[in-house]
């Protein structure tokens, strides 16, 4: 039934989408040439100014979504070869309009907030050249209507990804950041390159040739189940880099290496939210295939939980974001894993509120403390920031699913269909619900041990910390309006068109509760731990000091995979080099050419440099090989 | 009017010659002035191309030695037009940037790129095949005596090693063309060289094999297909700017081109036979050039083994044999020639400016001269295939298209979208990112005015044909469809009952392909 939606669905042709890409690269183009000659001024206004726009028309664009249809807007064939045509044409439906909303929404806010973060940075322009660039590329990818033109999207955010990681280029460790995660995401792209070319010829061996996602809902029944599982397996992969999961998580964490408000657009409103927007885009696939269904949800609850442990004992405040990100997109997956697309979206935009909030939140702290990010030399900021305190304890409730806030409802939806689905399993369940109880207590400690308690900062750090300006701190008050109310948007009927009717999961007490309490236990573990018995958190981590240890080092992942994967290419790839290309290959060229050159005559003649004596004596004898073909 | 544009060069090679030596400035601007106007004549081309036809357009045609029945045969099809183009392109750019790095014999310099520059249009536009020969080893002469004459320390070595490699090819092709005139003879009763009425002749398949093998060396060296690439990065290193550029963006699509042209529809059962070696060639020079450019301290053999990698994936999409394949592949020649063109430009403005192109020697550029570094970014984004610029096009359709033939030749394939990032962005973090450590670099100044003018004009067909290749696609597409419908008449019909995702988009093409055969 789900694969007549599309065929059936009212879709309406229309010309303005394509704005809602042009404005912010219009922005681009002006930060690029106008930008270091107009001023920072004029910049501050055109760079959030244009994704405002582009807000405005994603909105028009939500008004008049026909119910239960799409908006499309075709602009001119892209590519044509052979029996592949592929238009770029943009398309909105339920799903593309959360999508948009939340990529200009949040990315607005951000942009306005990178106005204040970067007011004494000199490469502004260049900064905001990229920051456009990130939004259009985003919004390229949730808007493109076929497989294409989502992966020039996909990519192009992949690139920013490198250009903002790497933003402080002369810092040799940034740069390097930056590279590796372009490197990550190409090694998931790759994957992402194969399903879509085992897409194209399993429909073309059927008789349909086509990329795009209307005609390959409609056709998905011809294909084997087998071929599903596969096509759906190799694009996970390609989810699994952009969205950093097992094994291609490794780039996020690194990735904080860019300013704070580019995190916060990486974590939550674009780049991470890519993988999970395609499945939920290519769900009637996905739904073909239950053992690739099987994959994503295993995968998405292990790294939820693997990624939740090493968060609970980092020091960066960033990075303890990050782990927190890869976690909060464990969750994701383990929705869309179970069948349960709507709730695996509904998290995202949950999610998209208050981890922008967080990373935010977090550049405020940064910036009042000169540029500090261990919050080891933090505490007590809360009578001295108290909006940014207060705005980032409602980010945490709101993670860590405390009742009546935006995550509380995502995350619970999540596990409730985690037991309630077909696809769906118990241990999943169990494993959730203990991530649910790590992720509230490692943000609690976060916010006990930098807001709490007495200032470990140095002095004429503390003597110099202030609360944010008003540019910074306004959007951090609109984020926590969301992410206090984020769970009462109705989006799981609004995306009912798209994923098909959904009957609300009924599910035992026992189920319906236990992640709340676990997220309640670790709120009041973390209490204990920080605020009531401090000395109780070195306590704990002597006793377990080897386990400590694996999770203080982000169980050495990053080791493992510098050491069986990266050094033996390069040591592979110098001997290809050293020995392969230049001694046995080029060997043999030169080893056959002296030995020519010592026994014959005509190479001792080559070897005067004479080449107009060689080129005569070629001639007359093509001459005479010719005249005796002839004779 | 396709003479015009070979010959335009040749004439003003000639008129050099009465220039005195003195006149530097003059030599140069009459040199850049022929190449401008033999671009604006390629461009009427374009023009006034049709792009519904196979056939051969602009076709000049008369007998040139009768005796032997060798014709001046010349024309241009949706398969040479853009080569034409990007001959034509190229030139003005190698000649206005050696405006500030050539000091040294600039009338000799001009007069071989010029020479050049005829042989290398002639090669593409020759119907007749003793003609394409002479204007082969045409090719040759010059190019050896750029890179022998302005050329680094080891240039005699690299001119030889240049001229024996693609020589020793080049001695067993003529033979070939020499057997297929003698068959010509043997079966219709007269000598021709002529293009098309080879193509009639009836070749039995094992003497196919031979010839297609006589072929594809010299092809393949030119290419170069692994393992006959060891020419290639000494050229380069020790080739002048202007010479690295034509190298890599023209010389080695001679090779490509020549196995589309001539030894696939010729020899299309010897093509047939020959994919398995070719395409596992192919994949391995896409692996191996990314793995040993990875590896490379000197920013010149870096470049010059993305070249064997590249020019590895061009390999693939040809013999693919399918239209999404090969055009990829024609694509592919043309991006190369554009973002490998330019990156060979890149390396020489800085090389020019501190006469080194190790890697080490360089890092932090960045701050020092943003617009290079902006540049450069560009480019290498062409180059590994960013979506939205022309790379990707061509690497798309090619790995689509060989995934199609093979689907392990386009597993592997992919590989070496990942490695071409990992080299290329390695090696720019140490040039561009990280402190400025060399104190030298600190007097680096950034592009100059003519230097821009020579990298606009890239950029922006970078851009062009990322985001709007279609009428770049849809002029190719007639061309490839006939010389594809020629090779697949020779194989074999797949067993229909056979499952399997390859076969079932092939077998529609041989239905097509045996309907109009039967007509």
């Amino acid at each position: 039934m789900e694969h007549s939606h599309a065929a059936l669905a009212t879709v309406h042709a229309v010309s303005y989408l394509r704005f809602i890409v042009l404005f912010p690269l219009l922005g681009v183009l002006f930060n690029i040439f106008a930008g270091p000659r107009v001023g920072r001024r004029a910049i501050n206004l055109v760079s959030p100014g244009v994704v405002l726009l582009s807000f405005f028309f994603s909105f028009a664009a939500l008004l008049q979504l026909p119910p239960g249809g799409a908006l499309v807007d075709t602009v001119y064939t892209w590519i044509t070869a052979g029996r592949l045509q592929v238009d770029f044409a943009l398309r909105v439906d339920p799903l593309s309009a959360t999508m948009i909303l939340i990529v200009t929404g949040v990315g607005f806010l951000i942009h306005v907030y990178s106005t204040g973060y970067m007011a004494h940075d000199e490469d502004v322009a260049r900064y905001f050249a990229y920051l456009n660039l990130f939004t259009a590329s985003m919004l390229l990818l949730v808007l493109g209507d076929n497989l294409l033109l989502l992966f020039v999207g996909w990519e192009g955010v992949g690139l920013c990804s490198y250009l903002l990681i790497g933003f402080w280029y002369t810092d040799d460790e940034k740069a390097s950041a930056g590279k590796k995660a372009f490197i990550v995401n190409r090694i998931g792209d790759a994957g992402f390159l194969l399903g879509i070319f085992l897409l194209f010829w399993s429909l073309g061996a059927k008789g349909v040739w086509t990329l795009s996602f209307a005609e390959i809902q409609t056709h998905a029944g011809l294909l084997a189940v087998e071929t599903v599982t596969v096509i759906c397996l190799l694009l996970f992969v390609g989810a699994t880099g952009k969205s950093a999961q097992i094994p291609l998580y490794v780039w996020l964490p690194d990735a904080m290496a860019g300013p704070t408000p580019v995190s916060a657009l990486i974590h939550a409103a674009t780049m991470v939210t890519a993988g999970i927007y395609m499945i939920a885009r290519l769900h009637f696939l996905y739904s073909m295939a239950p053992t690739a269904l099987a994959v994503v949800a295993i995968v998405g609850a292990l790294t939820a939980f693997f990624a939740a442990t090493i968060a609970l004992v980092q020091t960066d405040i960033k990075r303890v974001l990050a782990y927190s990100t890869v976690s909060q997109l464990g969750y994701m997956f383990l929705g869309l894993g179970v069948g349960a697309y709507s709730a695996g979206v509904f998290h995202l935009m949950t999610h998209a509120f208050f981890k922008a909030l967080l990373f935010l939140g977090a550049g405020s702290v940064i910036h009042a403390m000169s540029d500090e990010q261990d919050i080891r030399r933090m505490g007590g900021l809360k009578t001295k920031m108290p909006i940014t305190y207060g705005t980032f304890l409602v980010a945490c409730l709101a993670i860590a699913g405390f009742p009546g806030l935006s995550g509380f409802f995502s995350k619970d939806l999540i596990l409730e269909e985690t037991v309630a689905s077909p696809h769906g399993s118990v241990v999943l369940w169990l494993i959730g619900t203990l991530t649910a109880g790590l992720t509230a207590f490692y943000m609690f400690r976060l916010l006990f041990v930098t807001f709490w308690g007495e200032t470990r900062a140095p002095h004429e750090v503390a003597h110099h910390i202030h609360e944010s300006p008003t540019v910074m701190t306004m959007p951090l008050v609109l984020l926590a309006v969301l992410s206090f109310i984020g769970g009462y948007f109705t989006l799981v009927p609004f995306l009912a068109p798209v994923f098909g009717g959904h009957h609300p999961a009924h599910v035992s007490a026992l189920v319906k509760y236990l992640p709340t309490v676990a997220g309640l236990a670790g709120i009041g573990l973390a209490y204990q731990m920080y605020v009531r018995d401090p000395a109780m958190a070195e306590r704990v981590a002597q006793r377990y000091a080897a386990v400590y240890r694996l999770l203080l080092n982000k169980y050495y992942v990053d080791e493992l995979y510098d050491r069986f994967v990266v050094q033996p290419v390069v040591a592979a790839s110098q001997w290809l080099w050293r020995v392969w290309d230049t001694v046995i290959i080029d060997g043999t060229v030169n080893g056959t050419a002296q030995t020519v050159a010592a026994n014959g005559l005509l190479l001792r003649l080559w070897q005067t440099g004479n080449v107009q004596v060689y080129a005569l004596s070629f001639l007359l004898g093509a001459m005479v090989i010719l005249g005796y073909y002839l004779w | 009017m396709v003479s015009a544009v070979v010959f335009i060069p040749l004439c003003a090679a000639l008129i050099l010659l009465f220039i005195p030596r003195e006149e530097e400035e003059i030599t140069r601007r009459v040199a850049f002035g022929a190449t401008v106007l033999t671009f604006l004549l390629s461009l009427l081309l374009l023009v006034e191309f049709q792009s519904d036809t196979a056939d051969f357009q602009f076709v000049e045609r008369f007998s040139w030695i009768e005796d032997f029945g060798i014709q001046y045969a010349v024309g241009i099809d949706g398969i040479s037009l853009f080569l034409v183009l990007l001959t034509t392109l190229l030139m003005p750019l190698v000649i206005l940037s050696s405006w500030d790095d050539i000091h040294k014999r600039v009338k000799e310099y001009l007069f071989f790129f010029l020479l050049l520059e005829t042989g290398m249009i002639g090669t593409f536009v020759a119907l007749d095949l003793f003609l394409f020969y002479v204007f082969w080893e045409v090719v040759l002469i010059p190019m050896s005596f750029l890179i022998g004459i302005w050329g680094g320390p080891r240039r005699i070595y690299a001119a030889l090693k240049f001229l024996l490699y693609t020589m020793v090819g080049s001695l067993l092709m003529l033979v070939a063309i020499l057997y297929l005139a003698y068959l010509h003879h043997a079966q219709y009763g007269t000598v021709t060289f002529d293009l098309l009425q080879l193509h009639k002749l009836t070749i039995p398949p094992e003497t196919q094999i031979w010839l297609f093998a006589a072929f594809a060396l010299s092809f393949a060296i030119k290419v170069p297909l692994f393992p006959l690439h060891t020419w290639l990065p000494d050229a380069h290193v020790e080739a002048p700017t202007g010479g690295s550029v034509i190298l890599a963006g023209v010389l080695l699509k001679m090779g490509t081109y020549g196995f589309l042209r001539f030894a696939m529809p010729l020899f299309p059962a010897a093509a047939h036979a020959a994919v398995p070696v070719i395409m596992a060639l192919a994949v391995i020079g896409i692996i191996y050039g990314a793995l040993v450019a990875m590896v490379q301290p000197d920013l010149k053999k870096l470049v010059a083994y993305s070249s064997v990698s590249h020019l590895g994936f061009v390999m693939l999409g040809l013999f693919a044999f399918n239209v999404e394949g090969v055009e990829g592949a024609l694509y592919q020649m043309l991006n190369h020639g554009l973002s490998t063109g330019a990156l060979f430009f890149l390396v020489g403005v800085i090389y020019e400016r501190r006469h080194t192109r190790l890697i080490s020697d360089y890092g932090g550029l960045w701050k020092q001269v943003p617009v290079y570094a902006a540049v450069f970014l560009v480019v290498l984004l062409s180059s590994i295939g960013l979506p939205g610029l022309n790379g990707f096009v061509g690497e798309f359709l090619i790995l689509l298209g060989a995934f199609g033939a093979n689907p392990w030749a386009g597993v592997l394939g992919v590989s070496g979208v990942v490695l071409g990032a990992v080299y290329m962005l390695w090696m720019y973090q140490r040039v561009m990112f990280g402190p400025l450590r060399h104190v030298e670099n600190t007097k680096l100044t950034d592009l100059s005015r003519r230097e821009v003018a020579v990298f606009v004009p890239l950029l922006a067909l970078m851009l062009v044909m990322g985001m709007y290749p279609k009428p770049f696609l849809i002029r190719m597409e007639k061309s490839v469809e006939a010389t594809l419908a020629r090779i697949q008449l020779a194989r074999p019909l797949p067993d229909p009952t056979t499952p399997g995702v390859e076969r079932a988009g092939d077998r529609d093409a041989i239905q097509e392909v045996s309907h109009s055969a039967t007509d």
